[in-house]
Parts: structure tokens; sequence; C-alpha cells
């Protein structure tokens, strides 16, 4: 530690060489920074303690089978399950056909399901009040700047209303928010509305759900509740699937992309880059040197102490333009977030990211420096001071 | 004063680096292909071009003894390009992929309000009067050719164990005549009446157990795989079966979820659509499939793109202070002899632009050898995603000409910025200082 300034000069030693290799140290973790928030956030879906407790039932055939209401009351009398609820895909369109938002038909204690998020409980009691009222999401609210108690018209791209059009008519009644410190995932950016008013209303659905929520007493034994629940309609033309919710939004995720890979790649690319970029850098700055170095060592630097030196240097360097890039990231993703008025939701940064970055900063620090500290260290002190 | 005209200089830089990298963006090759035209022509013909060629010819021979710091440049340069034309391949792919399942001349029609085939219902009815339409083309035997297709998504497992969608479309033999491009590449077709499914090749790649001979349970019913159908759009990506059989299979009675049918020519379709839309009975969207599979791509492939682009921004950001570096390096290192030059007579000009072409030439070294490994690794690299709404589809990574050329663009951009500021600072490097030095 007492040699910091000594190294710190050095660093510092050509301005505009540090400067240029800091902003792409900057850029490269930046990026890292952007892209592992998005790695993590879809890691991390389904993966919170209140999920653990859920179960999803739907249909095996197709996830767009709808099973039967009866259901129900069947599964709460399995062994471990604690309450149901059951939803049904609305298919909800604002606007226009394409503008799609989570919209779904739930039973009244869906949202007992869900403890990581609130209702007041006054708009929860107008909601259950009011056969066309909706919970809208905190995120879909600010998004068309909806207010509380304004009409809506949705289109549903899927289920005809009694009259027989597409069009629809909610009354928003109350607004969902996650719970203070707890991630709501993706309830705060969706549409609830009664299944009983829904079901009525359409002639399409008769006493049909699309998927079934459970929540089980025992964690441990939620795989024998969940063949429990699949052996209820084993051989009959409903037959089910049920995993619990970490699973089933695991499973959903990989169809979409594989996102790990993805990211991955491109972080190889940029790293591997970074890595020669920097340590061309660090040669060139060691070359200059080379004569500085032999003096160090003339006045009794030990060979040891010079490697040291020039390992700290080079790990500094990374660490301040990482740190750098990290902190521009976070500051930047609730930016891009609130231009975009919500409808890019790049998530924070978590602690995971930053142990996650730091580890590379320093990984990548001592490796580029490797080789020109070892050849400082090798350092013959009469040749280098006759420049040869 | 000085303070003024440094500032003032800084600011023409800004604004001169602005407009090369706008007009860079906007113009399209021809026209930059008279650029480059022009600057040959002043090398080959002015005075000073000539003292820029020479010059520019000193600094490449010596390229080979500043191996490690150019190569630098060249890497940089070449992540920054594979990257982004990686990406990009990924965007035209997908689009490619699904809008090229659609003609001008066949036209979909889905239920009114609905977006895709998934979310639609058409009863019997509809389907008869929708047949009756005069723009439809006929066969010999004077039938429509028009196709009514039930489609339903069917869970199978994927080839790594966990559950997937596969679109499961119920036809009949229209269908076959409809779509020209499908062809069989193994097996049969399914016979009408039992179930007996022919898969695409994209869906038999990514799910398992859909060899021919194979049975699938679908739900609690067993079906037979007899065939392999191969259609290079998005329905590679489906398995066919006898519309009949879905249909009961998936309690959907007699009503399809879509019609498509061939008209007389891609003229007759307004015509087929204000027939369709004056018909009191009928309550439709009716589009060509060009159009409709064009706006199933759109939403998924412009994200892809914003991603690529953004990506491939903060790159090249990193990759220009890179070439930044290395060039002002290459500078201070050749500052003895770029005074030497000056010092006999040659002026600012010839020299910045050697600095400028050298960097540039490394930059399209960079950019050349980035888009070759992009199209080395991923051009036919298969992925799949979800498309409409819940089934998968698997699409190829297409490295087109037209990305690679992009791609190059972007090289000799990074290229310019990073030439720019060193070239600068070469041409005015006070001769006495730069002699004395070193």
């Amino acid at each position: 530690m007492k040699y910091f300034h000594l190294i710190w000069a050095a660093l510092f030693r050509r301005k505009t060489r540090t400067f240029l290799t800091l902003a792409s140290i900057l850029a490269a973790f930046l990026l890292f920074g952007l892209l592992d928030g998005i790695r993590t956030s879809f890691a991390a879906l389904g993966q919170n303690a209140d999920g653990a407790q859920r179960l999803q039932t739907s249909s095996r055939l197709s996830i767009v089978e709808t099973l039967p209401l009866s259901l129900e009351s069947r599964i709460r009398r399995i062994d471990n399950i604690e309450d149901v609820t059951y939803a049904n895909w609305f298919g909800g369109a604002y606007q226009n056909p394409r503008n799609q938002l989570f919209t779904f038909a739930v039973a009244p204690n869906y949202l007992e399901m869900y403890p990581e998020v609130e209702v007041a409980p006054a708009e929860l009691e107008a909601w259950k009040r009011t056969r066309t009222g909706i919970l809208v999401g905190e995120a879909m609210m600010k998004r068309f700047d909806w207010k509380l108690g304004q009409k809506i018209p949705l289109q549903s791209t899927i289920f005809p209303n009694s009259d027989g059009t597409l069009n629809w008519e909610f009354d928003i009644v109350g607004v969902v928010r996650a719970k203070p410190g707890k991630s709501a995932g993706f309830i705060d950016a969706m549409i609830l509305m009664h299944y009983k008013y829904f079901e009525e209303s359409t002639p399409y659905v008769d006493a049909n759900v699309g998927w079934y929520v459970s929540r089980v007493s025992d964690v441990r034994r939620s795989d024998a509740a969940a063949k429990a629940i699949d052996a209820l309609s084993a051989n009959s033309p409903h037959e089910t699937r049920t995993m619990n919710e970490q699973a089933a939004m695991a499973s959903q995720l990989k169809q979409m992309a594989d996102i790990g890979l993805i990211v991955g790649s491109i972080m190889g690319a940029v790293f591997f880059t970074l890595l020669l970029l920097t340590g061309n850098t660090m040669a060139q700055a060691v070359r200059e040197r080379t004569s500085e170095l032999a003096v160090l060592k003339t006045i009794g630097f030990t060979s040891r102490s010079v490697l040291a030196m020039v390992l700290a240097e080079s790990v500094l360097l990374v660490v301040i333009g990482g740190v750098l890039g990290l902190g521009l990231a976070a500051v930047l993703g609730p930016i891009v977030g609130a231009a975009s008025g919500g409808a890019i939701g790049l998530p924070p940064i978590g602690w995971k990211s930053w142990a996650l970055g730091l580890g590379l900063m320093a990984a990548i620090g001592l490796l580029v420096g490797a080789l020109p500290a070892v050849r400082a260290m090798r350092l013959n002190i009469v040749d280098a001071l006759a420049g040869r | 004063m000085r303070l003024v005209k440094s500032f003032l200089r800084g600011f023409g830089l800004f604004l001169l680096l602005a407009a090369f990298l706008a007009a860079w963006i906007a113009l399209p090759w021809p026209a930059l292909l008279g650029v480059a035209v022009l600057f040959a022509l002043w090398m080959a013909l002015t005075r000073s071009g000539r003292q820029a060629a020479s010059v520019t010819r000193v600094g490449v021979s010596t390229l080979a003894q500043r191996l490690g710091a150019s190569s630098v440049v060249v890497i940089g340069i070449a992540g920054v390009v594979g990257v982004l034309v990686a990406l990009l391949a990924m965007a035209e792919g997908y689009r490619h992929t699904v809008s090229s399942s659609g003609t001008d001349d066949t036209a979909i029609v889905l239920r009114g309000g609905s977006s895709a085939e998934l979310m639609s219902v058409l009863s019997r009815d509809q389907i008869t009067t929708i047949e009756r339409a005069p723009e439809i083309a006929r066969d010999a035997e004077g039938r429509p050719l028009a196709s009514a297709e039930l489609v339903v998504s069917a869970n199978v497992p994927r080839l790594d164990g966990e559950d997937g969608s596969v679109t499961l479309r119920g036809v009949g033999d229209m269908a076959w005549t409809v779509r020209p491009g499908m062809k069989l590449v193994e097996g049969r077709k399914f016979e009408p009446g039992r179930r007996e499914l022919v898969v695409g090749k994209g869906a038999r790649r990514q799910f398992a157990g859909l060899d021919p001979g194979k049975e699938l349970r679908l739900g609690n019913q067993v079906w037979t795989v007899v065939g392999v159908f191969e259609s290079g759009d998005a329905m590679e990506s489906e398995m066919w079966a006898d519309g009949e059989i879905v249909s009961s299979a998936y309690r959907r009675g007699s009503s399809r979820a879509s019609v498509f049918a061939k008209l007389a020519d891609a003229k007759a379709f307004s015509a087929f659509k204000a027939t369709l839309a004056a018909d009191p009975r009928l309550q439709v969207e009716t589009d060509t499939t060009r159009e409709y599979f064009s706006k199933q791509s759109e939403a998924i492939s412009k994200v892809l793109r914003i991603i690529g682009i953004v990506v491939g921004s903060i790159m090249a950001i990193g990759a220009v202070f890179g070439a930044l570096n290395t060039m002002f390096a290459t500078v201070a290192s050749r500052a003895r002899e770029i005074a030497t030059l000056r010092a006999i007579g040659f002026r600012g000009a010839p020299v910045v632009v050697a600095v400028m072409l050298e960097t540039m030439l490394l930059a399209a070294v960079g950019g050349l050898l980035g888009g070759l490994l992009a199209w080395l690794v991923f051009n036919g690299y298969t992925a799949s995603t979800v498309a409409g709404g819940v089934a998968s589809l698997s699409f190829e990574f297409k490295v087109s000409p037209g990305l690679l050329w992009q791609g190059l663009k972007w090289a000799l951009a990074i290229g310019f910025v990073g030439g720019l500021f060193p070239a600068l600072r070469a041409a005015t490097l006070p001769v006495t200082d730069a002699l004395r030095a070193a």
C-alpha cells in the first residue's frame, strides 16, 4: 500500500493513453452491466421464495387448451394443497390488435396466491364489487397514463363479447403494486379482470379455465402434490401437467431464446478484444519505462516487488475503467427506462452482477499485466540501463 | 485569442466528423464509389496527391514492424464487426424465414380482430361463403383453390428433454396445392382419417422423436409420424395432419382457424378483400400472405436489430478509443520521420491523408476479418424462438452480402474517427521539436 502513489504516478504517466484505454474498458463494462442485468433478471424470474410454493397446472395437450372448472374442488381436496385459484387468457389488446397486453380473467382469490404484490384494501373491495372492474399493474398504468376510475376499451384478440363483437369495456378500480423490497415479476405489468364476468359474457367459454395455480403448505413435498394433481385427470380428455412456477417459467423462457448463450457469446467477443487492447497498452507502458524500472531495482527494490507493482498497475487500470462502466450502466438503465415510458425495462444491476464484474476486472487485470510484469521482473539492470 | 482559435478548431473538427459520419450512413454505395474514384484521381493526378501516395506507401511498408500494435486495431474492429454482423444476421434470418412464407397472390382470411391464426375461429358457414368468392383461382375440376386450416399448438418434448410447443396444422388436400413450395423429402403424406403426421424439417431438428415411423403421444392419443417436408420458411417448424382428425382431437367441431386462398393473380387481391368486406355474413381480416407474415415478424426483427445496433455502437466506441491509442503511438514512434518529411517540403495534407489511409486500411482488414468470422461461424446457424404467440419457430442466421457491406462501413467509420486525431497531431507537430526529440 505504501507504494500506491508510485503506482498511481506510473498509471498516469501518459495521460492520453491512459484515458483512451480507460474509455475502452468503460465501454466494455458498460455493455457487461447492461447485458448481465438482463441475463440475471431472466434467470431470477420465478425464483423467489413465494414462487417456490406455487404449482401451475395446465393442459398436457397444448398450452392453448382449456381445463374444466370442475377440477378446482378436486385439486383442493389433495393433501398438502392449501389453496387453489384459476385464470384464463383473455388476449387483450389496447388501441391496435398488435398492441397486446397481458390480460387475464381470474378467480376472486387470485391475488391471495401472490403475497409479493399488494392492492390497497379499499381498491380490492371495489374490484370485488364491480363486475366490469379491473386491477391494473403499476407499470402498465404508467405506460398508458391511465387514471384510477377511468373506463378503458380493450379488444380481445380471441374472445367475443355477448354482443358478438370483440370489443370490451372495463373500469379501472385498483392498482397492483409490488410490496416494498419485493420484485413483482410480471404482475405489475398485467390486467386482471373477473373470470365470472368474462365467462358469462363470452359464448366461447363454458366453465373452462386456462390454468390452475395452487399453493402447497410444505414445499418439500410439492413434487408429490404435483403428481397427485396430474393423476386426477390421467387418461381423461383433459390430461394436465403440473410444474412448480420456477420450472414452468424456465421452460417457457428457454423456448423464447437462450438468453444465457447470446449474452455469453457477445461478452466473450467483447472481453477477448478488451484483453488484447489493454494488454497492448500495458506492454507499451512497461517497454517505455524499462530504464525507470532498472533504476528502481538499482536502489534496492526486489524483483518480486517490481512484479507486484506492474501487476497492481494493470489491475488498477482495469478496475477504474470497469467500475466507471458498471456505474454508468447502473445510472443509464433507469434513465433509458424512464425515457421510453416503461416500454424498455432495463433491470437494475444487482450485487451479483457487481461481484461478477469485479471478479472479471481483477482477472482481466492480472491476465493483461502478467506478461509485462514478468518481463519487468526479469529485467537485467545493466542491460536496461545501457538501453540494450 | 489562442483559446478561441483552438476552440473554434475543435468545434470545426467535430462538425466535420459529424458530417462525415452522417454522409457515410446516408449515402448509398454508388455515391460512395464516386467519392472513392474522385479521391483516387486526386491521388494520381495532383502534386499533393502524389505526395500523399508516397507517404502512405512508406507507412504501409513499415506496418510489419509494428505488427503487435497494428493487430490491436485489426482485431478490435474485427470484434465489433463480428458481433454486429452476427446480431443483424439473426434479425435478418428471422425476418427472411417468416416473411418468405407468404406471396402476393395468396390471401389469408382470419376472423375480424384476430392478429394470428392461433386466435382466429371461422365457422363452417363462413368458410363456405369465403370459398365462393369469384376472385379465388379454380383447378381443372372447377374447385376453388382455397384451404381451410385449423391451427393448434401441441406439447412435444424438445431434444433437451423439456416440453416445448409445436404448431399442429390440420389441413385438407388443398393445402399442398395452395403452397407450391412444399416438398416432401422423406416418407409419404398422411392418409385422411388416420392419426398420422408429416413434420417440417425445422420441427424435426428441434424436437425429439419426430422421425418417420416413430410414434408420438399428444395428450392421451398416439400419432404416427409418416413423412418429413421442406419449404424453407416458417411452415417448416410445423407438423401437419388431417384437418378432421385434428379438430376431433382438439374438440374444435367443424370450425377452422383460417382460409388460405390462391387468387387468380396478385391484382385480384383488392377485389377479393372488397368482396369479403361487402358480405354482411362475414366479419373477417383479409391480407395477402406476404403482408400477414411480414407483420408477424416485424416486431421481433425490429427488436433484434435495435439490440444489434446498440451493442454494436457501444463496442464501436470502445474500439475507437483502442484505435486512437494505437495510432497515437504509431504517430509518436514515427514523429522523427514525419518531421523530416515536412522539413524537406511535404505539406500537412499529404501527411494527414497518409495516416488516415493507414488507419482505414487496418480498419478495412479488421472489418473483413470480422465479417468473415461471422459468416464462417453463424451463416446457416439455426436458432429458435417463439412466434405467433406460443409455438416455436426455428430459423437460420443469414449473413447476407448487404450485412457484410454494412459491417465494412462500420469498420471504416471506426477507422476514420480513430485515425483523424492522430493524423492531425502528426501534421501539426512542430518540426524542430519532433526532430530534436527521441
